[in-house]
């Protein structure tokens, strides 16, 4: 194959096919994609997930993972926490011109095996390039689609007042992994990016109780902008205890640093999970189990109905609001 | 993290707040002068453990807010010019000029970049010799070294493309300058701890002196916030009207003398022209005759545009403590961080915005 | 403009020092400081050490504050 991607590696053509049959099949290869349609056929029956999400993120190699493997755990995990099993993905692929073959080749081998362990497989996609300039690097979409068992109901209007709320491990690693990663602030870390796919966490999670209300992962906008969005689709009062939140402390260093909060900062690998009180030791000990949850904690309730706002009561004692993020996070020198 | 958890302590804190109780008998009007004690205040949620006889008002203590509306227009004219590189802290990227922010010339394909430190603005000059890299130059004496230090090592490496918009401006007059108004009764100041690791306490001298309030320069957790409040209450209760250093770790009675060295030999003062307070005299910094060649205003012909504050905007008020920014009609109604009107609202420090975020 | 954070400084390399934050590590201009040594905890703000901490002091702060020595009006 060519040493860089070409403007006919879009076109359709013969160099489209070289590079699909050389790099994309034979990564990607399952029954549905081998038959090299124009569309996926299947037959599926039931409660249907179907979601889709683009990945733009830069650089598109940061500590933890690739743009390629945040591609794939990002839609399966928009289908787990809706209790879906994502069963069939489409990846979209938009590259720059000038773009290096071996690069290419390295993230369609992290998508394939990200797809591969969460058990999902990749049955359609496209590939265009466009002009040098015209998009950063590469772009990919991929859409999602997952089935739903009958008695699953989970949905982020679903909160009721009592509920914990229980999140799987340390908050803001994503962010801060991307950040450093950018090398705009000069800031040398160890900081890996959280990014996996959640749903064989989910399945245990959903196996161990009936009484799960919301899931959501907390990605763009963080903890803070996820929990604002359940309280307002629930018209819930939340309640977050900031000595519960679970924060390494070198993400906490690397907050202070440039003065951001790291319950504003990406997660790629979190799941937020509400759930009857009940059921909140035996959820948290399943969590913990799994590999993608051992620093799992209880991280606030549900306190009240008709009051949609997300409170934090600090470590001194007093409470104060947590707002979605406005705009973007840019590092305080102020 | 060291020297930053110990001063959160809890149980050092609850023990503050039930000293601080004492003080009963009387209401007390404390100001902070620092846009980063005005958060750190607010996240912390230290006025919800204070009693309610101990006011804390905010002042002009963010150097964003500051900033007269002429001075952002004009930035934002130079980051209009074909051939610029703006470089910036991003506290003023979605400051509201009158017409628009450097946010928006962004999207209009501006080149507008964040730093982080000003260090970063030289080697993007000497990365793009081609082009006029300017940094906008705002902040206070925590921040006016670093810039006296590029703005020294320019000159020295012959980096000819590069220059600052000079909008350093200096908290003790300003401080001055508002009791002077006698608009509010200002009891006592928790002064800037970082302004103040460069300055020393003497800088404040002339506000026990001259206006008989006390000053407590103050850390940024809340133990010494708490800390210094005490102190404040327990000089007003005894008429004193010193300056009494709280964070002591950080700051030393003479300052930064190095610090003060760098900025001696590049900044000269001058009048400067604030948000709310009008042109205070000898309050802010210019380049000196030796580096002046690399100020902004000079090297580019920026226009004179009529700059306008937007109606009814109380930045200016709130600024001077004499309201908050619940008192404003357009706050939280119309003035949203995603819209704001006035810098307090968009600046990570300014006032409206740690009350729009945190105490809604 | 006042946001500074304590670090610790971790190696010296002429006018600058490569400075630690539980893990995260930046250089830092310490040309305002005299006599900074590996082990020492500087203030970083916008990429210079402005100050050093002095840890006695620290220490005789959170002395006071944990032992109660106001005066009990």
């Amino acid at each position: 194959m060519e040493e860089k991607i070409l403007l006919a590696h879009g076109s359709g053509g013969k160099l489209s096919h070289r590079l699909l049959n050389e790099l994309i099949y034979p990564n990607f290869s399952n029954p549905i994609l081998d038959k090299a349609e124009d569309a996926a056929v299947f037959k599926l029956k039931g409660k249907l997930a179907f979601t889709t999400d683009s990945f733009v993120v830069k650089p598109i190699f940061f500590p933890g993972a690739d743009i390629g493997k945040l591609s794939i755990c990002g839609t399966v995990n928009d289908l787990a926490v809706m209790g879906a099993k994502p069963l069939y993905l489409t990846a979209s692929c938009i590259v720059e011109e000038g773009f290096e073959t071996a690069v290419l080749q390295k993230l369609v081998k992290s998508m394939a095996k990200t797809a591969k362990a969460s058990g999902v497989k990749i049955v359609g996609g496209d590939f265009k390039v466009v002009e040098k300039g015209a998009c950063d690097n590469i772009f990919i979409n991929t859409s999602g689609i997952g089935l739903i068992p009958n008695d699953i109901d989970i949905s982020a209007g679903n909160a009721r007042v009592g509920d914990v709320i229980i999140i799987n491990g340390f908050i803001g690693e994503h962010g801060a992994a991307v950040m450093s990663g950018r090398q705009d602030y000069k800031l040398k870390t160890s900081i890996k990016s959280d990014c996996a796919c959640l749903n064989g966490l989910i399945e245990n999670i959903l196996r161990a109780s009936g009484n799960i209300h919301v899931m959501r992962d907390p990605t763009r906008g963080g903890v803070a902008t996820t929990l604002n969005e359940i309280a307002i689709q629930s018209n819930s009062e939340i309640q977050i205890e900031e000595d519960s939140l679970p924060i390494t402390e070198e993400v906490k260093g690397f907050c202070e640093i440039l003065g951001i909060d790291p319950l504003y900062m990406a997660n790629e690998g979190k799941v937020l999970v509400f759930a009857k009180n009940k059921d909140a030791k035996k959820i948290l000990s399943c969590i913990k189990k799994h590999k993608l949850g051992k620093n799992s904690k209880v991280i606030g309730r549900v306190t009240a109905k008709n009051n949609p706002i997300v409170l934090l009561n600090t470590s001194i004692g007093s409470s104060r609001i947590i707002d979605m993020l406005s705009g973007e996070q840019l590092p305080r020198i102020c | 993290m060291k020297y930053i958890d110990e001063f959160r302590d809890k149980t050092i804190v609850k023990d503050l707040a039930t000293r601080i109780k004492k003080y009963s008998d009387r209401q007390f009007n404390l100001m902070e002068v620092c846009g980063t004690h005005t958060m750190a205040i607010f996240r912390s949620g230290i006025k919800q453990i204070l009693p309610e006889n101990i006011n804390l008002i905010s002042g002009p203590g963010c150097p964003v807010c500051v900033s007269s509306q002429a001075d952002i227009d004009s930035m934002l004219e130079l980051s209009k010019k074909k051939n610029v590189i703006v470089t910036t802290f991003g506290d003023m990227l979605k400051v509201p000029g009158t017409k628009s922010s450097l946010e928006k010339e962004r999207a209009n394909g501006c080149d507008i970049r964040i730093v982080y430190s000003p260090m970063d603005c030289l080697e993007i000059a000497e990365k793009n010799r081609g082009r006029e890299t300017v940094f906008l130059a705002v902040g206070f004496e925590t921040t006016s070294p670093a810039v006296a230090s590029i703005v020294s090592d320019a000159k020295e490496k012959n980096i000819k493309n590069f220059s600052i918009y000079c909008c350093h401006k200096l908290i003790p007059p300003a401080m001055e300058a508002l009791l002077a108004k006698k608009e509010i009764r200002i009891d006592g100041f928790i002064c800037p701890g970082h302004v103040s690791a460069i300055t020393g306490s003497k800088a404040y001298e002339s506000i026990g002196r001259d206006f008989k309030i006390p000053c407590v320069i103050s850390g940024f957790e809340p133990t010494d916030i708490l800390e210094t409040i005490l102190m404040l209450l327990k000089q007003i209760k005894e008429k004193k009207a010193e300056v009494e250093i709280q964070y002591s770790r950080a700051v030393r009675p003479e300052g930064n003398p190095l610090a003060q060295k760098m900025l001696n030999a590049v900044f000269t003062e001058s009048d400067a022209k604030w948000r709310g307070l009008g042109t205070i005299p000898k309050s802010g910094l210019k380049l000196n005759d030796l580096y002046s060649a690399m100020e902004a205003k000079s090297r580019f012909s920026l226009k004179n545009i009529p700059s306008r504050e937007p109606k009814n905007c109380m930045c200016a008020e709130v600024l001077r403590g004499l309201k908050k920014p619940l008192d404003c009609k357009l706050f939280s109604k119309v003035c949203t961080p995603e819209n704001p009107f006035g810098p307090c609202m968009v600046s990570s420090e300014g006032t409206c915005a740690a009350w729009y975020k945190y105490n809604r | 403009m006042c946001l500074a954070i304590p670090v610790k400084v971790i190696k010296i390399k002429g006018n600058l020092a490569e400075v630690d934050m539980a893990g995260v590590k930046r250089d830092a201009d310490v040309r305002f400081l005299e006599n900074v040594k590996p082990g020492d905890y500087v203030l970083l703000h916008a990429g210079f050490a402005i100050e050093k901490i002095d840890e006695q002091q620290a220490k005789e702060t959170l002395k006071i504050l944990k032992d109660v020595y106001y005066d009990q009006d």
